[in-house]
């Protein structure tokens, strides 16, 4: 019988600052003329998430997230926008991918830069989730990538 | 109830095991449903006792095994009251049923400036190969609206439906709404304009009793493991005379009559459309699931899933919060309830549900054209058969207080 896999703890998947976060969003309003507006959408649940970011001297100066989303979704938007206003944009993404490494290894340790998004690590053991709590960082991704090549609005599908 | 679910539930292996160390409450019916030991013991029996290749062997276990899969086939017809065996194809599933409609009589019959009517509540299985059919064709799609009821709108039925219209493609019973469409009319309207009607049978035939006759189709497309029945074994039924105008689907073995280097005659219907080594073991079991359902009585199984369904809708709407998506009545409404929980993600409830054993789906249930006409994002999904019972829905309902208790923000009180 399959019931001998281990089994994730609920708690670690909703975790208090999670919670938190999703109840009182950080940097829930959008910015007004932003640099850059990158949407991101998640085919699989439909959640739907819109990233305004402003940049100054190579960091991004300000940060939005909008959109709905389920509770990791959107918590990892919120801890984001705190975690990365006023970083330069190279650090956001050693940041990013410090975030993506985390969410393919739940046993590894968590590098102290992360900050708050050590909360959730234990995304990482629900497979089903772990594209939730990614749309955020890859969209952020595709806003640098957009800023970097001067283009327009962009679409990242996970 | 006409059901004694819990003498019936014996029948069901896998209603004994736990999840997360709780009782499964499955609630998930609409996406499959669980198999009874009958239908386990009929797929064993095939690969234990008369496994072989069917149509051409001259040895007993071809003989055997031949007899069983057109047995079943017979079954099936009688099922769903077809004129004849000959009426009744297998695929692998309802979408490929409806693929096997689209590429084989869509395209050798459709031309531009034609007409297909759709309605918002399809599933994408209904939907995708005609978009698919009508770029290629030059066709115009129009779709039959719902109301806030989530019935489809009588005037919209008028108006899409004309002198162009070729076929009319339309769910039975929807997936995410429950709502049981009133086919039988759709159908002597489409007639009226010559036109065909396809009907996407997913979740109808599982859950009512469905003649094909009665209800005047052309086409009718169903899967067996909505129905007590394996999975990778899909139906789809038509009307003779366009299954012998009809195109080959696939091709290659079993399809053919006389194979030349350059060209090939086709075998007789139901066979020239199905080409290679269909699913035998699989078809072979669905016959014990057709039995079953039989033995229950498709008028018995449509009561029960009444009562589950206003049980179930009695029970939600006493928690705060609580938004239904569908038909209000019981009656016009098949055992699906859509709903959500106001401030949770369905997919945060169906986490939270799942850790107290009960099974639901959450997300767009592969309808997102009609998650955008109820503005939602997602909804979460509650689906009955034949071995539910009412008192799991203690389990959902604690499932859903638990999920609000904890995504909602505390409530301040005093000043």
């Amino acid at each position: 019988m399959p019931q001998s896999i281990p089994e994730p703890e609920f708690d670690e998947l909703y975790r208090e600052l999670i919670l938190d976060h999703y109840r009182s969003p950080r940097h829930n309003e959008p910015l007004v003329d932003a640099d850059v507006v990158a949407e991101g959408y998640n085919p699989l649940c439909g959640d739907e998430i819109e990233l305004r970011i402003d940049f100054k001297n190579g960091s991004v100066s300000d940060l939005s997230f909008g959109g709905r989303g389920c509770s990791i979704s959107r918590a990892s938007g919120s801890i984001m926008t705190d975690l990365v206003i006023g970083k330069p944009v190279a650090d956001v993404r050693k940041l990013s991918e410090l975030f993506n490494k985390m969410m393919t290894d739940p046993e590894a340790e968590v590098p102290e830069e992360l900050g708050d998004l050590e909360a959730l690590q234990g995304v990482a053991k629900f497979p089903v989730r772990v594209k939730c709590a990614t749309l955020a960082w890859h969209t952020l991704e595709d806003g640098l990538k957009q800023r970097e090549e001067g283009g327009h609005a962009v679409r990242h599908e996970e | 109830m006409t059901i004694d679910t819990m003498r019936l539930r014996e029948d069901f292996p896998i209603l004994k095991r736990e999840v997360h160390g709780k009782p499964l409450v499955y609630l998930d019916n609409a996406a499959t449903t669980q198999k009874p030991q009958a239908v386990i013991d009929a797929l064993v029996e095939y690969y234990s006792s008369y496994n072989a290749n069917i149509h051409r062997g001259i040895h007993a276990l071809a003989e055997e095994a031949t007899g069983k899969y057109e047995a079943t086939r017979q079954k099936v017809a009688d099922f769903i009251g077809a004129p004849d065996a000959s009426n009744i194809v297998f695929t692998r599933n309802t979408t490929e049923s409806i693929n096997l409609v689209a590429q084989a009589w869509g395209r050798k019959s459709l031309s531009a400036g034609g007409e297909i009517v759709l309605s918002t509540m399809e599933h994408h299985s209904n939907l995708v190969p005609w978009q698919i059919l009508a770029k290629e064709k030059g066709l115009t799609l129009r779709f039959i609206d719902i109301d806030d009821d989530g019935q489809l709108i009588a005037a919209d039925i008028e108006r899409c439906i004309g002198e162009k219209t070729k076929l009319v493609a339309i769910t039975h019973m929807s997936n995410v709404l429950g709502t049981i469409n009133p086919v039988r009319e759709i159908a002597d309207r489409a007639h009226q304009h010559g036109a065909l009607i396809l009907l996407d049978g997913a979740q109808s035939v599982p859950h009512l009793p469905v003649d094909v006759q009665e209800l005047d189709c052309d086409f009718l497309a169903f899967s067996a493991h909505k129905m007590l029945g394996p999975t990778g074994v899909g139906v789809l039924y038509a009307r003779n005379e366009l299954l012998e105008e009809m195109n080959p689907f696939m091709s290659g073995g079993e399809m053919i009559r006389r194979v030349q280097l350059e060209e090939s005659t086709w075998n007789d219907v139901p066979w020239k459309f199905e080409a290679g080594t269909p699913n035998i073991g699989d078809v072979c079991a669905f016959s014990a699931s057709l039995d079953y359902l039989t033995d229950l009585g498709m008028e018995n199984v449509r009561a029960h899933e009444i009562e589950l369904v206003q049980e179930a809708v009695r029970r939600l709407a006493n928690v705060p919060g609580i938004t239904i998506y569908g038909p209000e009545s019981a009656a016009g409404k098949g055992g699906v309830v859509a709903f959500n929980l106001e401030d949770v993600h369905p997919h945060d409830l169906g986490t939270v549900l799942d850790h107290h054993g009960v099974a639901i789906r959450a997300g767009h249930h592969c309808a997102q054209p009609l998650m955008k006409r109820l503005d939602v994002v997602a909804t979460g999904r509650a689906s009955f058969y034949v071995y539910n019972e009412p008192t799991e829905f203690d389990a959902l309902i604690e499932g859903i207080e638990a999920a609000a208790r904890l995504f909602r923000a505390p409530v301040h009180t005093g000043a």
